[in-house]
């Protein structure tokens, strides 16, 4: 087994945050492509409690949670590219941010995705609203951390790609909500860790229709 | 003593700094008396041996100006003021705590592997516990009895990632034990509300219950099961729950 291993799902936004920080770190790992139907022994073994990808293998020991995950790179791999600024206040910023599109973000888009009728129209509400939270905490900086990408443009900039299947299903526009968000989503991809790591946001609409049914 | 009594303080605000409490130094705590997540806040300050003051909010009368301006996005407490700088959400306040104060007592391990771990368990009482248990005493029938097997499940999890250690943290109190401690507060209504006992499906988290009650910094933040159980009753009420 590779020293560093990264048990993961192609389209997980989740997965893909962790290849995000490990390149950025020049960190050499072996991709695991796991199967969701049917859980490898191996992933049920390393993550016994949630039984999710993606789990960091380390020495043969188990990193699981993105975020955890996230804070752990950063952790072992101190030398190169930090994720998570020096100064204590503004880490906690950035530990807040990331929290919040892990529980707003991500809670709208179930949300957006798999109801219809009146719950759809909050949950649409919620996450325009949830977006210009983030679009005006990003403001006129480049990167959410200041002038380097860092701990919340990689939390964040994976669920980007499911921009495109929220104004698919919520019948709005990103772009006319939250500009500089669309602008900071497309400085990010032309780092070349973030543009492998994506998905094509075509391809998560395809993705999402088969799992949820038609729009 | 670590904290002063509940009194309200007057906060001279800086319009020019929305969030920021001018003129206000060093650490206030807005908190909510039995909040397990205020108390992790107390208890790790506690730890640490650094002093602030406790502001109380009354949640049951309305959110006041002073909490909406600290913590707009949520509105929630705890909110800690440092400097007049807010902090939210408890875990973060307490990795705050370690970054911010490096000579006070860690309650992190230093080594990356221990913390992930640490990170983990707190993450997994933050996703599980209070909603689990909040179930059990909102719901009846078959939702009450699934979330009865979920309390069950989610103990007997914690029960074995304790293991025969005194703590969370291993021979030290640490993250995961100043998580979880406010809520050995709740075991008594949880055990009530969902008809089981607590040393009979996790042996080892009731006597860890026990030992974590015995440090200075959980007894001084934590209220007796019996006023929980009856702050539950008042919630019932409030909700219109029979």
């Amino acid at each position: 087994m590779a020293d560093v291993m990264l048990l993961d799902f192609w389209a997980s936004p989740f997965g893909q945050r962790c290849r995000i920080a490990l390149a950025e770190k020049g960190v050499a790992y072996e991709y695991s492509e796991q199967n969701l139907e049917q859980k490898s022994e191996l992933l049920l073994r390393s993550n016994p409690v949630h039984k999710k990808i993606p789990v960091l293998l380390h020495g043969g020991r188990p990193v699981c949670e993105s975020l955890i995950i996230l804070t752990y790179i950063d952790e072992a791999w101190p030398e190169m590219m930090p994720l998570l600024p020096r100064d204590p206040y503004a880490r906690a910023q950035a530990r807040f941010w990331a929290n919040y599109i892990d529980n707003k973000i991500v809670d709208c888009q179930t949300r957006l995705l798999t109801t219809k009728g009146e719950a759809q129209e909050q949950a649409k509400k919620d996450m325009i609203g949830a977006l210009k939270t983030l679009d005006s905490e990003l403001g006129d900086k480049d990167y959410f951390g200041g002038q380097a990408f860092g701990f919340v443009d990689v939390a964040f900039v994976t669920l980007t790609p499911w921009f495109y299947t929220y104004e698919k299903y919520g019948d709005f526009s990103v772009e006319e909500h939250c500009p500089r968000i669309v602008a900071w989503a497309a400085r990010c991809r032309e780092r070349e860790s973030v543009a492998k790591a994506l998905t094509d946001p075509e391809k998560v609409y395809e993705i999402v229709q088969e799992e949820y049914g038609a729009n | 003593t670590a904290c002063t009594t509940q009194t309200q303080t007057q906060i001279d605000r800086d319009p020019k700094q929305p969030g920021a409490m001018a003129g206000e130094k060093g650490l206030v705590l807005l908190d909510f008396w039995v909040s397990p997540f205020g108390q992790r806040v107390r208890i790790a300050l506690a730890e640490k041996g650094l002093p602030y003051e406790y502001a109380e909010e009354d949640l049951m009368a309305g959110k006041s100006d002073r909490l909406l301006r600290a913590n707009p996005v949520h509105k929630k407490i705890p909110v800690l003021l440092h400097d007049g700088r807010p902090v939210n959400e408890s875990l973060i306040i307490l990795q705050y705590l370690e970054d911010a104060f490096p000579d006070a007592p860690a309650l992190l391990p230093s080594d990356p592997y221990a913390r992930a771990q640490a990170r983990f368990w707190a993450d997994y009482v933050d996703k599980k516990v209070y909603d689990c248990g909040s179930r059990l005493w909102k719901l009846k029938g078959e939702p009450q009895a699934q979330a009865r097997a979920e309390m069950l499940d989610i103990l007997k999890t914690l029960d074995g990632a304790l293991g025969d250690k005194p703590f969370f943290g291993g021979d030290k109190f640490g993250f995961v034990d100043a998580a979880f401690a406010p809520f050995t507060a709740w075991f008594h209504s949880y055990e009530r509300y969902g008809e089981f006992s607590l040393p009979e499906v996790a042996p080892k988290i009731a006597a860890w219950a026990k030992r974590c009650g015995e440090r200075e910094s959980v007894a001084k933040s934590l209220y007796s099961p019996d006023k929980v159980y009856d702050f539950i009753g008042l919630l019932k009420k409030k909700y219109g729950i029979e």
